[in-house]
């Protein structure tokens, strides 16, 4: 591991947003295209000034478009990151490496989707092309068993994860409360204002039984977010407090897939998300006490407890009762998902919670922690330690 | 009149049509490798193991257990009866497939499981595995 070399090189110095809807009525370039331009206002760049883009391989936007949109007049760094949401903060390695090399002066990282309106992750589709992603070669064996959705492929490994454990769809609910609380003061929040309790959660309906139930299930979201990446030095010079990026890794080990992680011996532990641990606290020599909140990709709610597990901030089992204790909470050892989450905020593939993680730091978070040092974000395959600049 | 409803064909491509073509003949089968002797499963073309492209491809016991299960519920393809009772099954041969568990109820499905192979019809003629209750226990 050579995780010195890059940590703290590079920041986050803008963000940028669009609203999260069900219906964006635009397409998904126009969409990027406006999150790139607030996240460039927000630090004071301008379009001439980025060198670099990063998306995932699935993001349906052209480059070509976006210079075309945006006024960029070169670009000399672009690349794509695997692995769908689950390699979201992959982004963040790519920006922070392209920057600490010199390959790039200043990064834009960008998700854009009209996943609600456009095609669903969770429609019940029977014919994925073979140019999906790279997950499809796995994901053929299990279109002809009915295995169609995320929430299905997912539930696999979490009933195995709650057999082992005794862990039930309740302890998962007690995470989902906690997240919809965050998300009810967070007035870009699809569930703004809406909190639950966990008789609501406990009386939504079955997803995929015994693990999910329609409340423990991402929002799909309609809307795009950017991040502009620089070095930490020209980052101070910059509008906003920047968000330095201390570590930054990915982790994709044998057998495992893009999310249909069937093969892996022992599927009531993330694993992966044990390496990407070891990447980002070993590898950057960063202590997990130094932590003030974690952003967890919660797609769905099991995969929060697991990761919680695997990142080693509570022993392998211990989750149910970390989340039971209130340490997720505002008030908790380990805020978590301060946004509302994936599952609260609305789900743009990840790269939202970056964004909050973001605005811990900078102290505008609508549900801010105190005296914040760290921020973890960590998308299960890919991962950052972000710290106040 | 009812229709009899088959599951989607599977998605055939270069390095999986040999597990297919075994299928619709009913056979199950794996790839092995013909250097080191490593079974493999999804299949891929190369040994992972010694680098080998040399493949044998060996039929499986169909017997195995259950390593785990999910009833789903939503959203529901008109290719399957819900809840699909889905499954992973470990064979003893050592490998893992993704598929269904069949003629059992909800509450009879459980963890460990000792499970043997039926076929399942699905389009263009092909079959998938899928699993039952053991009849003879072992």
């Amino acid at each position: 591991m050579s995780g010195v070399a890059f940590g703290g090189a590079a920041a986050i110095a803008g963000i940028g947003q669009t609203e999260f809807s069900k219906q964006s009525g635009r397409s998904e370039t126009q969409l990027a295209a406006e999150a790139i331009r607030d996240a460039l206002a927000d630090c004071g760049l301008r379009a001439r000034d980025v060198d670099g883009l990063v998306s995932y391989t699935i993001d349906k936007v052209e480059e070509v478009d976006l210079i075309r949109s945006l006024g960029i007049e070169e670009v000399g760094f672009s690349s794509r990151v695997p692995y769908g949401g689950g390699g979201s903060m992959g982004v963040l390695v790519h920006a922070a490496a392209a920057i600490a090399s010199g390959a790039a002066d200043v990064v834009v990282g960008y998700r854009a989707l009209n996943a609600r309106s456009g095609s669903r992750f969770g429609g019940a589709k029977t014919q994925p092309t073979a140019h999906t992603h790279s997950g499809t070669a796995s994901a053929a064996f299990c279109v002809p068993v009915g295995v169609i959705t995320p929430a299905t492929w997912m539930s696999l490994n979490a009933n195995r994860y709650f057999h082992r454990f005794g862990v039930t769809n309740e302890d998962c609910g007690r995470a989902v409360v906690a997240t919809r609380r965050y998300a009810a003061n967070n007035p870009a929040a699809w569930y703004y204002q809406r909190p639950i309790t966990l008789d609501d959660h406990q009386n939504s309906r079955w997803i995929v039984e015994p693990t999910m139930r329609l409340l423990d299930c991402c929002q799909e979201t309609d809307g795009a977010v950017a991040v502009v990446v620089t070095s930490a030095t020209r980052a101070r010079d910059l509008r906003q407090r920047p968000a330095v990026i201390e570590a930054a890794a990915m982790s994709a080990i044998f057998e495992s897939e893009v999310a249909t992680d069937h093969y892996r011996p022992d599927l009531s532990v993330m694993d992966t998300t044990v390496h990407l641990a070891h990447r980002l606290f070993d590898g950057f020599g960063i202590s997990r006490d130094s932590i003030g909140a974690a952003m967890i990709y919660d797609a769905f709610s099991p995969l929060l407890l697991m990761q919680l597990e695997a990142l080693g901030f509570c022993g392998l089992g211990e989750a149910k009762d970390f989340i039971a204790a209130g340490s997720i909470d505002i008030e908790g050892r380990l805020p978590v998902n301060t946004n509302g989450g994936l599952i609260g905020e609305g789900y743009i593939h990840g790269l939202n919670l970056a964004l909050e993680a973001v605005r811990q730091l900078r102290g505008v978070s609508h549900n801010q922690v105190r005296d914040i040092e760290h921020v973890l974000l960590t998308s299960s395959r890919g991962g950052a330690i972000l710290g106040a600049g | 009149m009812t229709e009899m409803r088959l599951r989607p064909a599977p998605i055939v491509a270069h390095d999986t049509a040999f597990f297919w073509e075994a299928a619709r003949e009913g056979r199950l089968v794996a790839q092995r490798c013909g250097k080191c002797g490593r079974l493999r499963h999804p299949p891929r073309p190369m040994c992972p193991n010694c680098n080998s492209l040399e493949i044998d491809v060996v039929e499986l016991s169909g017997r195995g257990v259950v390593y785990s299960f999910s009833f789903v519920h939503y959203p529901q393809s008109p290719a399957f009866d819900y809840p699909v009772f889905a499954a992973l099954v470990d064979l003893e041969e050592g490998v893992r497939l993704v598929t269904n568990l069949v003629d059992v109820d909800k509450e009879s499905v459980k963890f460990d499981m000792p499970v043997e192979l039926v076929w399942a019809p699905a389009l263009d003629g092909y079959q998938v595995p899928v699993f039952r209750p053991r009849q003879v226990q072992p």
